[in-house]
């Protein structure tokens, strides 16, 4: 057991990651988890969905596993497979086997990168069984009451194929996440990057404008995390034109015509 | 005829006579002689001597008169211009004169003075055409919302669009001037922003002894105030402004519009302003100030007031209806389904949040509803409580569009035509808005035919559904991989007789399943020309049933439409299957009602097709044009080297797009130029008719496959 101790100990967090609570996001978290009831956290990229449930383990004393799905994802990655050792085969836990064992929360990160054949675990794991099948053991993992299951999911994207199905979502309490009030934005900004209040708010203007393109050039505006990467930039002595250039305007798209707009709006600001 | 001289040496007189007379024999008379031009063109060097001859040659093609005047010309315009001046100011007349008429464009010809003049400002000139889509962009980034933006006469704003000059030349960097229209526009912007439509303007200016110089001091005044309201929320954009404020003011009226620089001030102290000031003089003519047209401001204002309030009735309508659905117990009798709205206090350049109540609980608004509402505040600066009231059951205002302003389609030249550009390869330029395309159905044909297609070929499609089955994307198992899902017995087998042989384990020992997802959407683009009239035609519309039966099984989306047309004006393209059509009744008629109709002017249908195939989701995007021969239209010329240089830019814009163009044709001297047109590996030459529905599954099967 010793062993485990140890590997729990791995995925716990620390110290306290700085998170700045929306609404009562956190109270909701709690009351679910305090229920068993798995969580889907809703939002745009880069709003602090991550960064949220690095402060609830921390908050609960629970270890994090964080698997970040991408679409080569498939079951067998969540659960295990057989490794060959020497001449034997020897099974290895995969992430969401070894939450379920440590009694951690697990968390996948844009669960609908992930392949469809994900959900066939997720399911069972996700609704009053708790159990965890791996088929390839033929063992029958069951949750301990102090696992939990949260995913997160970015609604923003308009493909048809990255949509969560109704039999997936419905078995899920939803946290909506957008981007902070500006108010809000302001303090993390600066908080984060050490910039002064004035450079937050301008960063933050700048974030609404581009937000304002959603849709008309741009696919997703900028998210908190980009304007944190600007302010760092800025604290660092970088010019804020060129800060934003770098942090904000390129990542966000390679349209030349609305790299053009958006590096306009970075100079009407600064 | 006497022998060429070589490319460097200047044409004789003789020469370039004989040369002209030939080329302009349309429109000699004694008169007027080719001999009459020589004198000024036998000065030229010999490069501008070719190029004249060589633009006189594709002119006259147009017209013989406009040729002629312009190898009148042409010399004088060289010295001016330069060879690319002179271009232009040519390629422009001939515009002119498809636009209009032959007058028009031998007055475009003669005003060469004026062309220079504005040749020479379009080195530095910022114009509308490049700059429309960025500052477009930044009027949305800056205003939340899309502003139209379009050329004008002036700079002004109805608050739905903002009209901006054809070009400004202010400056002699094309930068400078771009901040011009930058300026211009996120002044605009702030007109409607910050409230300049609020008050009555055209009383206040009516009173005025000139109403029109009241009106430009107003424009002026304005960009003194919202300049000064920039400053705060738009620091850098504001520094640009400062550097255009020029000339600088007078001491006069800097004291007099010093109120306007005040953080509260708002229209009516701009009007205050006015009413003081003494208005003999003209205001002074700052580059960027956006004039002001307050009664067509109030034409569109009350339009769209009345358009959002009618929206967002009906969007709460919706929303009430579908909170109903979803708490049915608490529904009927006690709820009244009233909205209530709480609106944040007012901060500067902020948007107000806005919390949506139904019946004392609070709802979500949907994403349309917040932005109406956004909108309807930035234009009542409240929100009235009638227009939270749920338009009636059922009832949907039919005028009321629900989309935000701003997003209908502009206008096309006639309801239900798309205009299209087209490439003249001898100008190499496009010609605008040449050809019109109008989409039509196929009309259903005996369905017997498909029936009787089905039969005939009943062996061959069973073999080609097999054929397709193998390409549908099923899970493959990949072995000996180094990572996977499960153990690949055979090569931990042999990894294990190795290790008992002393060798070392391979690392290779794992099975691994690969879905190959096809992410594909197929166009296919019939030849609907009279010439496939017969054999040819039953060929293709055989064709499409075989192929439909097989990517049935396949489950790629595809659409089929025919083309056809007779000159640019009546361009057609006739539907066959959309991309969300199933492949049924319907489509199975209207393969077989495919019949030969006129023309085949295949540039413009690629544009539209590309145009179409761009609005699928896929990763792979094909087009695959089915033909009998080269493009060829009635009458202007199309056929021979102008269709195929046009059909080969619609394919060079398409391929540009990310769409893979691939022909199958049955021309037999195709080899001639489909390589140009399609690229070396891009075509399918079918040489007997009778092949083509086989011939066509299986290319499509090489492509995809």
């Amino acid at each position: 057991m010793d062993t485990r101790a140890h590997e729990a100990d791995q995925y716990l967090v620390k110290s306290e990651p700085y998170y700045e609570p929306v609404a009562d996001e956190a109270r909701l978290f709690e009351a679910a988890y305090a229920s068993r009831v798995p969580v889907l956290l809703k939002g745009p990229t880069g709003c602090g969905k991550t960064r949220f449930m690095e402060f609830m383990a921390w908050r609960l004393g629970r270890p994090l596993v964080t698997v970040s799905c991408h679409d080569d994802l498939t079951a067998s990655d969540l659960v295990g497979r057989y490794l060959i050792v020497g001449a034997e085969t020897v099974w290895v836990d995969g992430p969401l086997a070894a939450a379920v064992r440590l009694g951690a929360i697990c968390y996948l990160d844009e669960i609908v990168e992930a392949r469809k054949d994900t959900t066939v675990v997720i399911h069972p794991l996700a609704d009053d069984r708790r159990i965890l099948p791996v088929e390839k053991t033929g063992e029958v993992l069951r949750a301990p009451p102090e696992f939990l299951l949260a995913l997160s999911y970015n609604p923003g994207y308009q493909s048809v194929l990255k949509e969560l199905k109704q039999s997936t979502r419905q078995r899920f309490v939803a946290l909506e996440f957008g981007y902070p009030a500006a108010a809000l934005e302001q303090r993390i900004v600066a908080r984060e990057t050490g910039v002064d209040a004035a450079t937050a708010e301008r960063l933050v203007r700048v974030a609404g404008m581009t937000r304002n393109l959603k849709g008309n050039g741009l696919d997703e505006g900028a998210s908190t995390r980009l304007l944190v990467h600007a302010g760092k930039l800025i604290a660092l002595g970088v010019p804020p034109r060129a800060a934003c250039a770098a942090a904000i305007v390129q990542p966000l798209t390679d349209e030349p015509e609305t790299l053009a707009a958006l590096h306009e709006l970075v100079a009407s600001v600064f | 005829m006497s022998s060429w001289p070589r490319s460097s040496e200047r044409l004789p007189a003789g020469l370039l006579e004989d040369r002209l007379e030939e080329l302009l024999e349309a429109c000699l008379s004694s008169r007027r002689t080719a001999a009459a031009l020589v004198p000024g063109l036998a000065a030229l060097a010999r490069p501008q001597q070719d190029f004249v001859l060589h633009w006189v040659g594709i002119v006259a093609r147009s017209s013989a008169e406009l040729a002629y005047q312009f190898a009148a010309a042409a010399p004088r315009a060289l010295a001016l211009l330069g060879e690319r001046g002179a271009e232009a100011w040519l390629v422009e007349a001939m515009d002119v004169f498809d636009r209009e008429s032959m007058y028009a464009a031998s007055a475009a010809l003669k005003d060469l003075s004026r062309f220079a003049r504005a040749w020479d400002a379009q080195a530095h000139a910022a114009r509308f055409e490049d700059s429309a889509r960025v500052l477009e962009l930044f009027l949305c980034g800056l205003a939340g919302r899309r502003l139209r933006v379009d050329a004008g006469e002036e700079p002004w704003t109805d608050t739905e669009t903002v009209y901006l000059p054809r070009e400004v030349t202010l400056f002699a960097a094309r930068s400078r001037n771009f901040l011009v229209y930058k300026a211009m526009a996120a002044l605009a912007w702030a007109q409607a922003r910050f409230d300049t439509f609020s008050a009555d303007l055209a009383a206040a200016v009516s009173g005025s002894a000139d109403p029109a110089r009241a009106r430009a001091w107003a424009a002026f005044l304005e960009a003194v105030r919202l300049g000064a309201k920039l400053e705060r929320i738009l620091p850098g954009l504001a520094r640009d402004l400062r550097a255009l404020q020029r000339p600088a003011l007078d001491a006069t009226i800097r004291s007099a519009v010093a109120p306007l620089a005040r953080p509260d001030a708002a229209i009516g102290e701009t009007l205050a302003v006015l009413r003081a000031l003494d208005l003999s003089r003209p205001p002074p003519a700052w580059p960027y100030v956006v004039r002001l047209h307050p009664g067509r401001v109030q034409e569109v204002r009350a339009a769209r007031i009345e358009r959002e309030r009618n929206a967002l009735r009906t969007v709460l309508a919706g929303l009430r209806d579908e909170l109903r659905r979803e708490r049915p117990a608490e529904a009927e009798g006690e709820r009244a389904g009233r909205f209530e709205a709480r609106l944040s206090d007012p901060t500067e350049g902020a948007e107000r949040s806005v919390e949506l109540f139904l019946d004392g609980a609070v709802v979500a608004p949907p994403v349309d509803a917040a932005s109406l509402i956004q909108s309807i505040l930035q234009d009542l600066g409240e929100l009235p409580p009638e227009y939270l009231e749920p338009a009636g059951a059922g009832a949907y205002v039919s005028h009321a569009g629900p989309g935000p302003a701003g997003d209908d389609e502009a206008v096309q030249a006639e309801a239900g035509a798309a205009v299209y550009d087209e490439w003249d390869y001898a100008r190499r330029h496009y010609r605008r808005a040449w050809c019109v395309l109008r989409s039509r159905d196929v009309h259903p044909g005996d369905a017997a035919f498909v029936w009787r297609a089905l039969e005939r070929y009943r062996p061959q499609i069973a073999r080609l559904k097999r054929t397709f089955e193998a390409l549908r994307g099923e899970d493959r198992l990949h072995r000996r991989e180094p990572h996977g899902d499960g153990i690949d017995l055979d090569a931990a087998v042999a990894g294990l007789a190795d290790v008992a042989a002393g060798r070392e384990l391979p690392a290779r020992l794992f099975v691994r399943r690969h879905r190959t997802e096809r992410s594909i959407a197929v166009m296919f683009l019939v030849d609907m020309s009279g010439s496939t009239k017969g054999w040819i035609n039953d060929a293709e519309r055989e064709a499409l049933v075989l192929l439909c039966e097989a990517l049935d099984v396949l489950g790629d989306r595809y659409a089929i439409y025919g083309f056809s047309g007779m000159t640019r004006k009546r361009c057609e393209l006739y539907r066959v299957k959309r991309f969300d059509e199933p492949y049924g009744a319907a489509v199975k008629g209207r393969i077989a009602g495919i019949a030969p109709q006129d023309y085949t002017r295949m540039g413009v249908a690629i544009r539209h097709i590309t145009r179409m195939l761009l609005a699928e989701e896929a990763r792979t995007r094909l087009l695959v044009t089915l033909s009998d021969g080269k493009p060829d239209d009635f009458g202007d010329g199309y056929r021979g080297e102008y269709g195929i240089e046009d059909t080969r830019q619609a394919l060079f814009e398409a391929r540009r797009a990310g769409i893979h163009p691939f022909c199958i044709t049955i021309d037999e001297q195709a080899r001639d130029y489909l390589p140009h047109m399609y690229g070396a590996a891009n075509y399918v030459l079918v040489n007997d008719v009778r092949r083509l529905p086989f011939q066509v599954a299986s290319v499509y099967r090489r492509l995809t496959g």
